[in-house]
């Protein structure tokens, strides 16, 4: 079960299934769709725990023919990179399932679709071919849009769902011309990331080129990922998306533009990199601060949410902007870390949207005397928001900091005071609106979540965030390796921050003791 | 005798037709509409039996007016592949036709005939005789409704828009032959550097091109579409956009890359100003239409222009691309017909809205018509992206030296934008517009359902597996030399 392709077709032979059943069987449906994600889940741990660290090659490769007259193949494997977010691409996938029990109509094409987001999702993560890759992506994207404007909720749907569709679409489309131009542009006969990675070591892609394919790239990525001014689509999204949608994508699918960028982007254009980074600096700064300016504004809980995942991606950015392996590594550790933390948030939220009909804060308050189960994870992933030491969120951030302290302290400085001052605002305020306080009139008949196998999926997700907070090297011991390579391999220890870059490895050591 | 051989393929289907109007005389009138059945039956055969055929080297007919070769034998293949198709959507819709249904399947049948002696084309006046066929036969096909205004106003439109880009084009191959002394594309070939000063000869290329243009729907000839496209029956609109279209674009690709030598490399800036143009105005155009046929007709000007900008930038790739944007083009079209036409969209009230509620009527129907959209709009893993890629490959790996270049870049991914918007518009309405009256299901029979299976493994295996298809349209681009 250990086998990648397992794990993809997993979701994806069960979205299958369900097609070809009649209607109606609901309680099967749901029993499929988390059977297939418990199985995909089973085969990300024991890929994760089978993964041997320390090396920068690439494990579990698998191989085949595809399309052989573009040079396109079926190619999965993971590295460093990688094996952590298939883990907790598999984990918020069994999660999502597992709260898909609020959904009461048209239950068939509901799960077939989760389905196809959650089996594209996890494809992206491991193709290592250009093509596949964006083949799945947009697997896992299309169904969101579908999702959000049929099942969602809030006045505003329908705004949002031609928002978010418009704009990730143009996302989409700017990240295929770039890939399209890599592949053209650079003359490579091949599609494969690995043997592209080769091929520019000795035949870079032509100068001129490099510049404009970047910024391709980097836009349609930025825009995938809500990076400023860009990011307008996600906390009106999320806020409409059921919640099982909301937590795959805040939590998963997002994480593609970062992966993309990290795994594509800089390696393939290292000079259109170091051209581009100063300003993917500047505009991170826009999710850190402006974002989290923004987010102690909302009276709503899920618009709150939505703002600050779209500030907490802007630490993955600022590691990747400062261009050192230590950055690097802490961006796929906040990756890593946000991706559980968004899946817990989101899920919780949905869940007390459906017990409540509002995430008005005003009107709420004391609800962890009504629910002291929901109410302890959420305040325990609020406190995980605002970058609590013990939860993994925390490791990336400092290590993003560390990392953006070599390349710029002026950033460092301000994306800190974001990070931990603005998030600490409208975090403990929300804790104190929602939690704490007298209990409304209307509010005091709410019970909590009674049932275990219904805390299960909120139970998981906490519990990895505290187990990679603990033990944040279970990520950074594997993706450090494989980010080396990149960010070497790619010339960039020719340019300026090579100074970074050699000095990183002391400093890496210190930030783990930090951790 | 050797001449005629060669023309076997054309020479089958022209046989089956006269066979169709033949058995019309036997066949009870309740039993006509089901020739069409036959009709499809026929083109099948012919179709599984042109990949006996092999032409490793082009074969001349006719004195070197008639060419089969690799490219040739693509587009015959995609004429009866889409005819086939077509004409079982046909017999779904003959029960509106008044009377002449028999005729209906054969005019099919000839118009088929004419399109693939457009892909053999070597020559000016098979050139225009295979295109008059084509469009005499579309006069008829497109006004067969004849007590519907809308549809009489389709024919209308269509043949006086027909006839004047008729009149263009034989006037521009009179004054080619005035100036170059040829009509063969070989010979004008031969001619053209030293005729490359004949402001008469690019006058009269000019005009040919301008007769193309009206075939293709390209802008500024593209004016009949949306309305041709609403009124005439949906079979025949479906026709017109797949195989009237791909029978200027086998032509266009013939004259530029066989018959004008180095002139070709003049017109192609002219090219890619229209395929700009024709994207634009394709993509604005159909964002506020109501009404799903007349969205179809924008969506065909705006393909058009995806097809025109791959041939003005690329070369080989680009005409290979090309073949292969065509192959998903042909299976989103015929299923969104065929779906138009088992809904009965369209026959009393025009707008998207008789789609409202269609996946409660008819599952089937819904996901094709999605899936159709999907494709067209370019998503994987569907036919449509997979051309789009091919398009913008051809674009980026051979026309990046081009001045006009990063313009007509931009223009593309702003038409596939929007139209993402107006394709999505569709699967909206399918899925969560609520239906003004209370469903009834829609009976599908055995053949339209083979023929919406067929379709939806068309797409689907374009997209997934495209590779036989693209060695296919390389292995066609090859006999061009390129």
């Amino acid at each position: 079960m250990a086998s990648l392709s397992f794990i993809i077709f997993c979701p994806l032979a069960a979205a299958l299934v369900i097609a070809l059943l009649p209607a109606g069987l609901r309680v099967l449906f749901r029993l499929l769709a988390i059977a297939a994600t418990f199985l995909a889940l089973v085969g990300a741990t024991r890929v994760f725990l089978g993964f041997e660290a320390g090396g920068a090659e690439f494990q579990f490769v698998e191989q085949a023919d595809w399309i052989r007259a573009l040079g396109a193949g079926y190619h999965l494997g993971v590295d460093g990179l990688n094996v952590g977010l298939l883990l907790m691409a598999a984990m918020v996938g069994f999660a999502a399932a597992c709260v898909s029990w609020e959904i009461e109509h048209r239950e068939k094409e509901y799960y077939i679709l989760l389905m196809l987001i959650t089996g594209g999702v996890l494809g992206t993560f491991v193709a290592l071919d250009l093509l596949l890759f964006y083949v799945f992506h947009e697997l896992a994207l299309i169904p969101t849009f579908l999702m959000i404007g049929i099942w969602g909720r809030g006045a505003e749907r329908e705004y949002a769902t031609f928002k978010i569709t418009l704009y990730l679409t143009i996302g989409a489309m700017l990240v295929l011309l770039g890939l399209t131009g890599i592949y053209a542009g650079g003359g490579f006969r091949t599609l494969d990331m690995v043997e592209l990675q080769q091929r520019v070591l000795t035949h870079p892609v032509a100068a001129a080129w490099q510049g404009p394919l970047f910024g391709l790239l980097l836009f349609g990525f930025g825009i995938l990922v809500s990076l400023w001014p860009f990011h307008t689509w996600a906390p009106m999204g999320y806020a409409a998306a059921p919640t099982a949608t909301a937590m795959l994508h805040a939590g998963v699918l997002k994480k593609v533009g970062l992966y993309g960028l990290i795994r594509i982007a800089l390696p393939l254009l290292p000079e259109g990199a170091q051209s581009w980074l100063p300003v993917l600096a500047v505009l991170c700064l826009g999710n850190i601060v402006h974002a989290s300016l923004v987010a102690m504004r909302q009276r709503d809980l899920n618009l709150l949410a939505g703002n600050s995942s779209v500030a907490h991606v802007g630490f993955a950015f600022l590691g990747i902007a400062s261009l050192t392996v230590l950055g690097v590594t802490g961006a796929v550790m906040v990756m890593v870390a946000h991706g559980f933390l968004a899946a817990l948030v989101f899920g919780l939220n949905g869940f007390l949207y459906q017990r409540l009909g509002s995430l008005q804060m005003d009107r709420l308050g004391g609800l962890l005397t009504a629910m002291p189960f929901a109410g302890t994870v959420l305040i325990a992933a609020m406190l995980a928001g605002c970058g609590l030491p013990g939860f993994a969120g925390f490791a990336g951030e400092v290590m993003v900091l560390f990392g953006a302290w070599e390349y710029s302290r002026w950033l460092a400085a301000l994306a800190a005071w974001g990070a931990l001052i603005l998030a600490a605002v409208y975090m403990l305020r929300a804790i104190r609106l929602v939690f704490h306080g007298p209990v409304p009139d209307k509010l005091r008949a709410l019970t909590d979540i009674g049932n275990p196998w219904r805390a299960l999926p909120y139970g998981l997700l906490l519990a990895a965030l505290i187990g990679f907070g603990i033990w944040p090297r279970a990520i950074t011991d594997k993706a450090e390796p494989a980010v080396r390579r990149i960010l070497v391999n790619s010339g960039n220890a020719t340019s300026p921050s090579a100074v970074a870059v050699a000095g990183v490895t002391t400093v890496t050591a210190d930030g783990r003791t930090a951790d | 005798m050797h001449d005629l051989s060669l023309m076997g393929l054309e020479l089958a289907v022209l046989a089956a037709g006269l066979t169709l109007l033949l058995l019309d005389l036997w066949t009870p009138p309740a039993q006509k509409r089901h020739l069409g059945y036959v009709a499809a039956i026929l083109v099948g055969v012919i179709f599984v039996g042109s990949f006996a055929l092999l032409v490793p080297e082009p074969q001349f007919a006719f004195g070197g007016m008639y060419v089969l070769d690799e490219l040739a034998l693509f587009f015959k293949r995609f004429f009866l592949l889409a005819a086939g198709l077509i004409l079982v959507m046909s017999v779904e819709f003959a029960d509106r036709f008044e009377a002449g249904v028999a005729e209906y399947y054969a005019l099919t049948l000839f118009a088929l005939v004419g399109m693939m002696f457009a892909a053999s084309a070597h020559d000016f006046t098979l050139l225009f005789v295979a295109l008059e066929l084509v469009t005499v036969c579309f006069y008829i096909l497109t006004s067969f409704q004849r007590r519907r205004s809308q549809s009489l106003e389709a024919g209308v439109k269509y043949l006086i828009i027909g006839a004047l880009s008729g009149g263009f084009m034989v006037y521009g191959i009179a004054l080619i032959y005035g100036t170059a002394g040829t009509l063969d594309f070989a010979e004008l070939a031969a001619e053209s550097s030293r005729a490359i000063e004949s402001r008469l000869l690019l006058l009269g290329l000019l005009m040919v091109f301008v007769g193309l243009g009206f075939k293709i729907a390209a802008v500024p000839f593209h004016i009949w579409a949306p309305d041709v496209y609403q009124g005439a029956p949906p079979p025949s609109a479906a026709f017109l956009a797949v195989g009237s279209k791909a029978a200027g674009i086998v032509l266009l690709i013939r004259l530029l890359h066989t018959a004008l030598g180095s002139l070709a490399d003049r017109w192609k800036p002219a090219l890619v100003v229209v395929a700009c143009l024709t994207i634009l105005y394709g993509a604005l155009c159909a964002i506020p239409q109501r009404n799903f046929r007349r969205l179809m007709g924008y969506s065909s000007i705006t393909n058009a222009g995806f097809i025109l900008l791959a041939l003005g930038t690329g070369e080989g790739r680009g005409v290979a691309g090309v073949l292969f944007y065509l192959g998903g083009y042909l299976f989103s079209v015929v299923a969104a017909f065929l779906v138009m036409c088992l809904a009965r969209c369209g026959d009393q009230d025009d707008e998207t809205c008789v789609l409202a509620g269609l996946h409660r009527r008819s599952p089937l129907l819904a996901a094709t018509l999605a899936l159709a959209m999907v494709s067209l709009a370019g998503i994987p893993p569907l036919a449509g992206f997979m051309g789009k890629f091919l398009v913008f490959r051809a674009m980026l790996s051979e026309g990046g030296g081009y001045p006009l270049f990063p313009w007509a870049l931009g223009i593309a991914v702003f038409g596939v934008v929007v139209s993402l918007y107006f394709y999505m518009n569709v699967v909206r309405t399918i899925y969560w517009t609520p239906a003004r009256e209370e469903p009834a299901p829609i009976p599908i029979d055995g053949p339209s359902r083979l023929a919406l299976y067929a379709a939806v493994l068309g797409l689907l295996w374009l997209g997934l597996l495209p590779g036989s298809l693209v060695n296919l349209a390389d292995f066609a681009v090859q006999a061009l030399g390129l």
